[in-house]
């Protein structure tokens, strides 16, 4: 009972302050309450007792990423007068697309989740206790090959930064 | 892809690092100088035109109010061009108590200058620690003259009064005590990692540039030009002292350091050999009651602290008041450079090489 | 009822109240500490020795006029220290100050709270710190502080990643996030990890100066070069938050390398059965004493040190503390499994 209050709270407070982001003329405000939300997402995970990723949460996305979209935010000048494009409702097709696409998703995994039962952990029961140790042991066992895709998927990305911004060195 | 606009940014008058009131506007790339204007004018206080109304011995208490920090050298530099006018012949007593005068002033100068110029780098300890010993500068003015900062402390053709009995000892007291002090400020900074990064390379400036810019005093000398007025043109008992000129090798900010904590030194040296050989005699010349130059102009300079001070006067003959009165103030030419100088570097060297030109802004605007 | 909610509350309410305290405190000790280094009195008016200086520290500031600039953006301007000066409070709830204790017949222990990943929770509410400068600078809509509030970003971001690397090599020798634990682990080791993890607690100690704005790392704020940096507009109570931050910020600092490095509440040779005599002395007091001597050289290196330039900041974190953390993290990797 009580976990069913503060899950709905804390989605309505998700889903309020999602609306808030992309409603809000001012950009800065809508990052500020896109950092909101992550918090309050990470308050979701320790509801659903996985402290490491409620903390990893805070530390990537809110205390990591945002920041760099609020430098972006800040530094580069956003009152460019839009270019000319020869289609001018292209934005609101293309927003479009991308609400249908993800409401199918949901509804796919909803259907998908009602017909099948819940799958299990794959692989050996674990070993180790704790949901630090047991997250690092997800991901050096069986989701090693996806980790390791992951982290060269950000070395490219990282190097590909690089690239772009000394071009002009 | 993104535009990317320089910034302009007025740093001054009222920014806590220009020494007063020096007002620079900067235009800048990220934190990188693009280029400067250097505004000045907020002391004007027209020290020149109201010296052309005011009688010959007046005008040495207007001298104090220019360069602040060191207003004795001020009123010799004064005295000396006024007796160069009229061909007096100071004592040779006044000439070594002006001596005196004008190192104890330097060493006074210099310890705001190393407080203040740390300071703005961020090491806030030594200026404390170089105030303390500017505090005991300014007792043995005080017992000298009275004041402590604005000391009028010069007649033309002499001093006011004789020094007071037991003051060289308590002068050569200090030199022993100022000794380990210099020790002490050169521990704190010298080697100090941070200091040589900050430091080191930042605002180079070339022996020939620093002639053309019309640099003097240590900023000349850091960037090698062997040019002390004191050496070169003697004046008060310098003839008679002596010293070596500190000279610098890179013309960075670090040598100009350098160069001014060596003149600590050599500034005690020439206080020792001055106290120690004060002659016994007058300690004013003949000087006419009424002070009234003949018709003529005439230029001295005499070695600052801050660099070359030099007065110009013109005298019509006929009236108790100089016709013109023109001063070539050291800061003033010195900050000439500060435009060249931090072109290129960041907002951080921007505070270190104003605090390395050392300007007072009193002297900078009159 | 009472294990679930009132002796926790009673903690926090506690810890909160001492950490103001010490706060308030530790503006009266640098500038005493400073003083003393530069041969002066330092406060000496208000109480004796100037005991009452942060009383009459807070009433001026809160009597002083609160001014908003008027282009200021209203809502994020007032945010601002408020956001800057939370992290810096909340990060005591995993915060060791002793062992558990029997109190009145009841087993306390003198921490808010033991989670599981403490550690992480540490680094993950400090790096939501940064809000406060960033915003700050922003907010202000004046030229110095939005260049103040970069230059404190930029730095945080990086130093950040130095530290956070220096924790791990102190997670891989304890194996755990949590604080007790780790503790524990150098009570069970017998030695602190200060001197089997040199490396790292030199570099979280370089790291933690810069990530608290401090001398001579202390660029953000640099008097001499962006007047007052990202709280130049700040004026009465907001300015007094982010002046409280700061030093609530350095306590965390001292707390979190005392009980990461220094063996928290633990007594000198806590295994050695000869030094037992000094157990009179409680395990907080421990903690309290070498999370001062943090703070005594936190002031010590600002009185002596002039400031670093922004660029050698940034190049002594990317090229030297980053770089060598993490040859440290990996050599403590090696050694460990050969260990075992």
């Amino acid at each position: 009972m009580g976990q069913a209050i503060a899950f709905y709270t804390l989605a309505a407070f998700i889903l309020g302050f999602a609306v808030l982001v992309v409603t809000t003329k001012d950009t800065v405000h809508s990052v500020l309450f896109l950092v909101l939300d992550f918090l309050f997402v990470a308050a979701l995970y320790v509801l659903l007792d996985a402290p490491f990723l409620a903390v990893i949460q805070v530390l990537v996305y809110a205390g990591g990423i945002v920041v760099l979209y609020l430098f972006v935010v800040m530094l580069v000048n956003l009152k460019r007068p839009p270019e000319a494009h020869h289609d001018p409702h292209r934005r609101t097709k293309l927003g479009l697309f991308l609400a249908v696409a993800v409401l199918l998703e949901l509804g796919a995994i909803a259907v998908y989740q009602t017909t099948r039962p819940v799958l299990s952990v794959p692989g050996a029961p674990m070993p180790v206790t704790g949901n630090t140790e047991q997250v690092g042991w997800l991901l050096y066992t069986s989701y090693l090959i996806p980790f390791e895709i992951a982290s060269m998927l950000l070395l490219v990305a990282m190097i590909g930064a690089i690239v772009l911004a000394k071009r002009e060195l | 892809m993104f535009d990317t606009n320089e910034l302009v940014l007025n740093m001054g008058p009222q920014h806590p690092s220009t020494h007063g009131v020096l007002r620079v506007v900067l235009r800048l790339d990220g934190e990188k100088v693009v280029d400067s204007d250097v505004v000045i004018g907020y002391l004007h206080r027209g020290i020149e035109k109201l010296s052309e109304n005011r009688n010959w011995t007046q005008i040495i208490l207007l001298t104090d109010r220019m360069d602040y920090v060191a207003a004795a050298i001020n009123n010799v530099g004064y005295c000396e061009t006024v007796e160069k006018l009229m061909s007096l012949e100071v004592p040779r007593r006044a000439r070594y108590v002006r001596t005196i005068l004008c190192e104890l002033q330097r060493i006074a100068s210099h310890c705001l200058w190393v407080g203040t110029h740390a300071m703005d780098i961020g090491a806030m300890t030594v200026f404390l620690y170089a105030f303390r010993e500017r505090e005991l500068i300014l007792d043995l003015f005080e017992e000298f003259c009275g004041a402590r900062l604005t000391y009028n402390s010069m007649r033309i053709g002499g001093l006011p009064l004789d020094i007071p009995p037991g003051w060289d000892k308590k002068v050569l007291e200090f030199c022993k005590i100022m000794d380990s002090k210099i020790d002490e400020y050169e521990e704190l900074l010298t080697h100090n990692r941070i200091w040589l990064e900050r430091t080191r390379g930042i605002g180079v400036i070339s022996g020939p540039h620093a002639v053309a810019l019309g640099l003097s005093g240590p900023p000349l000398r850091g960037s090698g030009v062997p040019r002390d007025v004191r050496k070169d043109e003697p004046y008060a008992a310098y003839d008679e002292m002596q010293f070596d000129v500190p000279i610098g090798l890179a013309g960075d900010t670090y040598d100009r350091y350098l160069v001014r904590m060596e003149e600590f030194r050599q500034s005690l040296r020439i206080i020792r050999q001055g106290t120690e050989g004060i002659p016994e005699g007058p300690i004013v010349g003949k000087v006419p009651r009424l002070i009234k130059p003949p018709a003529g102009e005439t230029y001295h300079a005499i070695e600052s602290p801050k660099g070359e001070l030099g007065y110009f006067i013109v005298s019509d003959g006929k009236s108790t008041n100089p016709y013109r009165f023109r001063v070539r103030p050291p800061s003033f030419c010195n900050l000439q450079g500060l435009r060249t100088l931090i072109k290129g570097h960041l907002i951080a060297d921007v505070v270190a090489l104003i605090g390395s030109l050392d300007v007072v802004l009193g002297e900078v605007d009159r | 009822m009472i294990d679930q909610f009132v002796i926790p509350l009673l903690k926090i309410v506690i810890v909160l109240n001492a950490t103001l305290v010490a706060v308030s405190y530790m503006v009266l000790l640098e500038r005493k500490v400073i003083a003393w280094a530069q041969s002066r009195l330092g406060p000496m008016r208000v109480g004796p020795y100037g005991i009452l200086q942060p009383v009459a520290d807070a009433v001026k500031l809160m009597i002083k006029e609160d001014i908003t600039p008027v282009r200021a953006d209203r809502w994020v301007f007032t945010a601002a220290p408020i956001i800057s000066m939370v992290p810096a409070l909340i990060v005591y709830a995993v915060i060791p100050f002793g062992p558990k204790v029997s109190l009145f017949g009841r087993q306390v222990s003198l921490s808010i709270t033991d989670v599981n990943v403490g550690l992480l929770y540490v680094v993950s509410v400090a790096s939501v710190g940064v809000y406060g400068i960033i915003l700050a600078g922003y907010a202000s809509n004046s030229k110095y502080p939005l260049l103040a509030s970069l230059r404190a970003s930029a730095q945080l971001i990086s130093y950040e990643v130095a530290v956070t690397l220096t924790l791990v090599s102190v997670v891989l020798m304890a194996g755990t996030l949590s604080m007790v634990s780790i503790v524990d682990a150098q009570y069970n080791g017998r030695v602190w990890f200060a001197f089997v993890q040199p490396v790292a607690f030199v570099v979280f100690f370089i790291g933690a100066l810069a990530e608290t704005n401090r001398a001579p790392f202390d660029m953000p704020e640099a008097e001499q070069e962006l007047t007052g940096g990202f709280h130049t507009e700040y004026s009465g109570m907001r300015f007094a938050l982010f002046f409280l931050a700061e030093y609530a910020n350095v306590i965390v600092a001292s707390s979190v390398a005392t009980t990461l490095f220094l063996g928290g509440w633990l007594r000198p040779f806590p295994n050695v059965a000869m030094l037992r005599f000094l157990g009179f002395i409680p395990s907080w007091t421990w903690f309290l004493i070498k999370s001062f001597v943090f703070l005594y050289i936190f002031i010590w290196v600002r009185a002596t040190l002039p400031r670093y330039r922004y660029d050698q900041l940034m190049r002594l974190g990317w090229k030297v503390l980053i770089p060598l953390a993490i040859a440290n993290l990996v050599v403590t990797g090696i050694v460990k499994v050969l260990l075992s």
